[in-house]
């Protein structure tokens, strides 16, 4: 479940001011809004990543207001997926579960198995140059899957890609969803896209937050 | 309607190539003089003069410990100036960059007033320096590994002390560039994968930035190597103890030995050569240039 109570977000100039949104557990979640309308914002902290000016943030029922990044466990795709270009996409597929303590073989297990889902098994050996946008966005939803956290960010995850892509890759992230059970919150500037894919329909507009 | 033909690119070409090729002439023409006025035989006397081959290693050794000790500052350094935000940050960005910009010479009156004037507790930094190297070599076993000098001002200390000066602003500038070119987002994604900010450090920044580190500490190896002002100020340039090529080459012309000039800028520009290569090849590979 994610929940956020009435938080507020000074970034210089831009603000959020008490934004609030409730993603039940295991339900997928689509945060809709123009481009500079502070969807990455809320991702981000959500995620930790930028400190909220006031509001709580409660994940799974624990207020992770003031928990770092990593104590969060949740699993975060940013924009253009952003893979580790020295690593291959089987090292960092495996790469949180091993920062988390899992053994080798195990996180390396792992790794194939969402590389199964992703049908991206044959890419496990590649560094990401070369990835096509849709390839990349893939190993970073597996990267993101592969602690099996409870909770999903896509920060605008099929923005890069073309409509053949677009179509397969919402089916598999559908596919994993259903399969691993996890809460989504899925952002993105396309009505059809949140259509296709959301339970829940918020649309952020001048700073305010509303449900569709 | 009478439209104009588009005009030739020749002379747009021509003056840019003109322009370049004239300065990459220059450097050419500088390099077949060197050539021109030196042989194979002068070159071979060079590498068989004692003080020389002296010179080469003691160059040898304080290029590298230099390039070591500058990677280690900068770094970090580089790190900092690119990704946190922290009060009168231009003002200390402007700072790394004096070295860069003073005469060597002033780097070299700088480091000998610093060492020599200014007081601590009683004492001058140099004998400060004098006595913990005093204290070292009373506790480390009588070795030529632990062969400690006896003070900083007019020693090899004060060579590698005035390479570091000058070499450490020029990798800090090459770190920061590397860092920028890097995607902060990736640290981000490394904290919500579990890391704490040291564990993305080493995990996914440096990794990443490994091209650029060596080309940090090949720039801070080649300017050492040229570096001369500073080491004359501050190390003396004593024959056979704080020689390095670039004294050497002072100490050749000085008495009247030109070919022995010659010949050691040679080796000199050799070495050069050989490592703004390879920079540039590391470079090309990272795409970061």
């Amino acid at each position: 479940m994610i929940s956020l109570q009435n938080i507020s977000i000074k970034l210089g100039q831009f603000t959020l001011e008490n934004v609030s949104l409730e993603i039940p557990e295991s339900k997928y979640g689509v945060l809709m809004g123009s481009s500079g309308s502070g969807k990455t914002t809320i991702v981000e902290s959500i995620c930790g990543l930028k400190k909220i000016k006031s509001g709580k943030i409660i994940l799974d029922g624990i207020d992770v207001t003031n928990f770092r990044p990593g104590d969060r466990h949740l699993g975060y795709v940013p924009q253009e997926g952003v893979l580790f270009s020295t690593m291959t996409v089987k090292e960092q597929i495996a790469f949180g579960p091993i920062v988390r303590g899992w053994k080798k073989p195990a996180a390396f297990e792992r790794a194939e198995e969402l590389a199964d889902s992703l049908e991206i098994e044959h890419l496990l050996s590649r560094k990401p140059a070369g990835l096509s946008g849709g390839e990349s966005q893939r190993v970073a939803l597996a990267r993101a899957l592969a602690s099996k956290p409870n909770l999903v960010c896509l920060d605008e995850p099929l923005s890069s890609l073309d409509e053949d892509s677009r179509e397969k890759a919402c089916s598999l992230i559908k596919k994993l969803h259903q399969q691993e059970n996890f809460t989504v919150l899925h952002i993105t500037h396309s009505a059809s896209e949140a259509k296709l894919m959301g339970d829940h329909v918020f649309r952020i507009s001048e700073g305010k937050l509303k449900g569709v | 309607m009478n439209n104009k033909k588009v005009s030739s690119d020749f002379p747009f070409y021509a003056a840019m190539w003109t322009a370049g090729g004239m300065y990459f002439a220059l450097i050419i023409a500088l390099l077949y003089a060197d050539a021109s006025y030196t042989s194979l035989d002068n070159i071979k006397e060079a590498l068989n003069d004692k003080s020389i081959r002296a010179s080469i290693w003691l160059t040898m050794q304080t290029c590298w410990i230099t390039a070591v000790l500058s990677i280690i500052v900068a770094v970090p350094t580089g790190y900092i100036l690119t990704r946190f935000k922290f009060p009168l940050k231009r003002f200390f960005d402007s700072i790394i960059d004096i070295p860069i910009v003073l005469p060597p010479l002033v780097i070299g009156l700088s480091l000998l007033i610093l060492f020599n004037q200014v007081i601590l507790f009683d004492k001058s930094i140099e004998e400060w320096c004098a006595t913990i190297l005093k204290f070292l070599r009373g506790i480390l076993p009588n070795s030529p590994v632990f062969d400690l000098p006896t003070g900083i001002t007019y020693k090899v200390p004060a060579i590698i002390l005035a390479q570091f000066t000058v070499s450490c602003a020029f990798a800090i500038r090459t770190m920061r560039n590397t860092f920028e070119s890097l995607d902060p987002r990736q640290e981000n994604v490394a904290l919500t994968l579990g890391c704490n900010k040291s564990k993305a450090f080493w995990k996914v920044v440096l990794p990443q930035a490994s091209f650029g580190i060596m080309t940090a500490g090949i720039l801070a190896w080649a300017r050492a190597l040229g570096e001369f002002g500073p080491i004359l100020v501050f190390a003396g340039a004593t024959r056979g103890k704080t020689e390095v090529l670039a004294t050497t080459v002072f100490l050749e012309i000085s008495i009247g030995n030109l070919e022995g000039a010659v010949a050691v800028s040679f080796l000199m520009v050799s070495a050069a050569l050989i490592v703004l290569i390879m920079v540039r090849l590391l470079g090309s590979k990272k795409r970061i240039w």
